[in-house]
């Protein structure tokens, strides 16, 4: 009946792994060969429809074919109705059958930029990476000087990804005229947001666009050593980025002579130890050095005496992911999607409480309840959704009323609000506002790295206040509290663990007094 | 206290000592060495011995007070033998809004242990997380360096009795 191997795709993901796809993958193997068929199996990366792993795909003439949720169990029965036969009408029937990926409406419907490759290739696969665009940002980025490198950085209007929006070539910039023996690219992969995943998922499914990132951002600012600090909690993504430095090494992307140039950029992951707060620059640079993950004062900026003292570019997995494309199709390109001072696109990534929950990527300017309702398809429970908390645990948690912001910096900004690293956590109306604010003072209080005292005790202080109030002691006044505390810990903090700790704490009782048992929020 | 240090040493397996001064050697010129070597002693051991701060610290310059601090500084580095299997639940927002509380209450009850603590019968510890870049198929665990996502009671309890069956991961 099929002549030639067909193609099946099994993402290799973790996420996808984390609901079975490596027992899926073994299962279609298995029954192949059982039934004498020829398939060869490729482990691509996520398509980020996370509610739809283990998706499977077949390849054919018009394009790949989806099936999914599958199970293992749903293996045979995917081979009974004839699956790798697309055309058949029992694999149309089959009612895991999705039709064509690039038809999904929820993947149609996006402006897959830094996400472009994600999904469809195999992430080690240089050759794969060469043949869909990758490494055309460095070729042209090669003919350039290294100033108008920069400047195609910071035309593009690419604002740090990693939550503080800081622009990128401004700090390129700032490294690019410093003179130094030695400089460095870090890139933060200390994904520590509860609710993100976008790093994960570049460096499991698209390594290579990272690793072309942080070599043109070597050769824009004259850095010859690169490390990627990445989080303990992702073994995955270690294997991944390990192999492709390898290969890319091997292949001449890497190394003393790029390509055989006289540019020489090499690339370490080093493994943090699962502290949070060395997400944040200064003690990702205390750790990265080999000390405990204290904050550091600034200034001196990291970009002028960053790790051991040289000047330092310490960037976002995704704002050095997103440079390869603004080098490939140019700044405009970039700068004409978005809005505002907010250009480009946000890998945004729907998490919690939500129906259909992974991976978009837009242009800023959509709108929370768009997210929610249209590409979410509400709370996974069923019940209404009451709030959400974007960007992180350090973000404010957003009621109804606010759920047509557009994503745009500046916009959550006027609500007192971070867009942070894109990701958006959805909680439906069994949640209580009142434990929400007790757990970011107990976050805060585990992970402070205790150099400054609002953030190393305000923390704790703040614990023993909301036991308070849950326990119903003096609400009116232990809120006061809370308040002032807050309005310590925002204005004295040294970083934004202890600054912005008062974020989901204020805002639960600013928007949901009533968890506290107040009826009044001016309180 | 040195004799102490030493029984220690020669308590930790049959070996060890050779195997660290083997890597205190391979990372000791790299920049920033104390990490890499903190964590491929617990690759290598499960743990980081207190035994073993005495050379590291001499190797890298460092006071003993320093490679204490930073071992004790992050979450990950264990200084006791853990468990066969290590169990982590992820304890952030996005599994709290899908029910890790009652999956976190399940564990202990099952293990009768409370969090960093390591069963009877030395089967599994179990250590909470924050986020495990899971969150689109909350909740989530971690059993070892395996994910899992979606997870219901009844899958928790699966995991916990096959932990329990097992020998320790390689």
């Amino acid at each position: 009946m099929l002549n030639m191997s067909t193609i099946v795709y099994v993402p290799r993901d973790s996420s996808a792994l984390s609901v079975g796809a490596e027992k899926v993958a073994s299962a279609i193997s298995q029954e192949a060969a059982k039934r004498g068929m020829a398939v060869t199996i490729v482990r691509n990366g996520s398509r980020g429809l996370y509610w739809l792993e283990t998706m499977v795909e077949v390849a054919t003439d018009k394009g790949r074919v989806a099936y999914g949720p599958v199970k293992a169990a749903d293996v045979s029965g995917l081979f009974e109705a004839n699956f790798l036969n697309t055309e058949a009408a029992s694999a149309k029937a089959h009612p895991l059958n999705l039709g064509l990926t690039e038809e999904l409406a929820w993947l149609k419907q996006q402006q897959r930029l830094t996400f472009a490759r994600v999904g469809i290739t195999d992430p080690v696969s240089l050759e794969d990476y060469l043949a869909h665009d990758g490494y055309q940002g460095l070729k042209n980025a090669l003919a350039l000087s290294a100033a108008d490198i920069v400047k195609t950085v910071t035309d593009s209007g690419l604002r740090g990804r990693g939550g503080a929006a800081f622009p990128t070539g401004i700090k390129w910039n700032t490294v690019l005229g410093c003179a130094a023996d030695q400089k460095y690219i870090v890139c933060n992969a200390d994904e520590g947001d509860s609710g993100t995943y976008s790093d994960r998922m570049i460096m499991e499914n698209d390594p290579y666009v990272l690793i072309e990132g942080m070599t043109i951002a070597g050769i824009a600012v004259g850095a010859t050593q690169g490390y990627i600090y990445l989080r303990s909690e992702y073994p995955h993504a270690l294997a991944v980025l390990n192999e492709a430095i390898a290969k890319a090494e091997q292949a001449g992307y890497l190394g003393d002579k790029i390509l055989g140039l006289p540019y020489g950029f090499n690339l370490e992951v080093r493994r943090a130890a699962g502290a949070y707060v060395c997400g944040e620059e200064t003690s990702l640079l205390e750790s990265l050095e080999g000390k405990r993950g204290l904050v550091r004062f600034k200034p001196p900026l990291p970009a002028i005496e960053g790790l051991f003292g040289k000047p330092t570019v310490v960037n976002n997995v995704i704002s050095l992911a997103t440079v390869p494309i603004i080098l490939h199709k140019g700044a405009q390109y970039y700068a004409d999607y978005g809005m505002g001072r907010s250009r480009g696109t946000l890998p945004i990534q729907l998490a919690g409480n939500i129906k259909q929950g992974g991976l978009v990527e837009l242009a800023f300017g959509i709108t929370l309840r768009e997210l929610l309702y249209d590409y979410g398809g509400g709370s996974a429970s069923g019940r209404p959704i009451k709030a959400v908390q974007v960007g992180g645990p350090l973000g404010a948690f957003l009621p109804e009323s606010q759920f047509d912001t557009p994503l745009d910096y500046e916009a959550f900004s006027a609500i007192w609000a971070v867009l942070g690293h894109g990701g958006i956590v959805a909680f439906d109306d069994t949640v209580d506002m009142a434990k929400m604010a007790r757990y970011a003072f107990e976050f805060c209080a585990i992970e402070s790295c205790g150099k400054c005292t609002p953030c190393r005790i305000g923390s704790t202080r703040g614990v023993e206040v909301m036991d308070k109030i849950i326990a119903g002691t003096d609400r009116v006044k232990n809120i006061k509290l809370v308040r002032d505390l807050s309005d310590t810990m925002l204005n004295g903090s040294l970083c934004a663990l202890g600054g912005m700790t008062p974020y989901p704490v204020l805002s639960a009782i600013n928007h949901f007094p009533e968890d506290f048992n107040i009826n009044d929020a001016t309180v | 206290m040195q004799d102490t240090l030493i029984d220690q040493a020669l308590s930790v397996q049959a070996g060890w000592t050779e195997k660290l001064d083997q890597l205190i050697a391979q990372y000791k010129s790299i920049p920033g060495a104390l990490l890499p070597l903190l964590h491929a002693i617990q690759d290598e051991l499960t743990y980081i011995p207190e035994s073993a701060y005495p050379k590291i610290a001499q190797a890298l310059s460092l006071s003993v007070a320093e490679v204490h601090g930073v071992v004790s500084f992050y979450h990950h580095f264990k200084t006791h033998k853990p468990g066969r299997h290590v169990l982590q639940i992820c304890r952030a927002e996005s599994c709290q809004a899908m029910g890790s509380e009652a999956l976190e209450a399940h564990a202990k009850q099952c293990l009768s242990i409370d969090y960093h603590e390591t069963s009877q019968d030395q089967a599994v510890t179990l250590e909470p997380v924050y986020c495990l870049g899971n969150c689109a198929l909350s909740p989530a665990v971690m059993m070892d360096e395996e994910i899992f996502g979606r997870v219901s009671k009844a899958d928790l309890e699966a995991l916990i009795q096959d932990a329990i069956k097992t020998e320790a991961h390689a």
